[in-house]
């Protein structure tokens, strides 16, 4: 995420670029962090499950669990993600 | 981010701008513990990934998220009350 300040305001201040723009692009490059996120984390995960004693290559038991583990890893996203989002909501209703 | 050198017309809109981007942080921050709850709470609830992710699991990431939030606020708690009374 870092070079965000430095992009926008060479841009800005030469008034090339309105809000909207800026907007779209901000919201690219947040969506590219999070998915870098997301797949640095869950090669690390999944790596840590399917991936016992590293072999010569990677079999076809260790590839369905690799595919296997990164649908979960991405069911087990949704559920917290969902989890959060409702106890956020629930603290916010009690202040 | 706060040296942009706009005229006085793009005031309003300089504003606007930093009212969204403020809004758009505050999702990156919340994708952003999503990350760090799923990374703690896969390790305490998902044993072998199977075809679909059953029912004790998710509840166990529903009470593991809740269980590190309450985890959180009480040590924070505890923490700031042994700051206030200086006993270390």
């Amino acid at each position: 995420m870092d070079g965000f300040g430095s992009d926008f305001s060479s841009a800005a201040g030469s008034g090339k670029m309105d809000t909207g723009t800026i907007m779209e692009q901000v919201k690219v490059q947040i969506a590219v962090a999070n998915a870098q996120e997301l797949l640095q984390r869950m090669t690390d995960k999944c790596f840590k499950k399917c991936i016992g004693k590293p072999g010569g290559t990677l079999d076809n038991s260790e590839q369905k669990c690799i595919a296997m583990c990164m649908d979960r890893y991405m069911d087990a996203w949704n559920t917290v993600s969902r989890a959060y989002n409702s106890r956020l909501q629930r603290e916010r209703a009690r202040i | 981010m706060a040296d942009f050198d706009f005229n006085s017309s793009e005031k309003a809109d300089t504003a606007e701008l930093q009212k969204m981007i403020a809004v758009e942080q505050q999702k990156a921050q919340f994708q952003a513990q999503v990350h760090n709850f799923t990374d703690v709470c896969w390790d305490k609830c998902v044993e072998k990934p199977s075809s679909k992710l059953d029912s004790r699991t998710e509840t166990c990431l529903v009470s593991c998220v809740e269980r590190f939030i309450d985890t959180t606020l009480t040590i924070t708690n505890r923490f700031t009350q042994m700051v206030q009374k200086g006993t270390h």
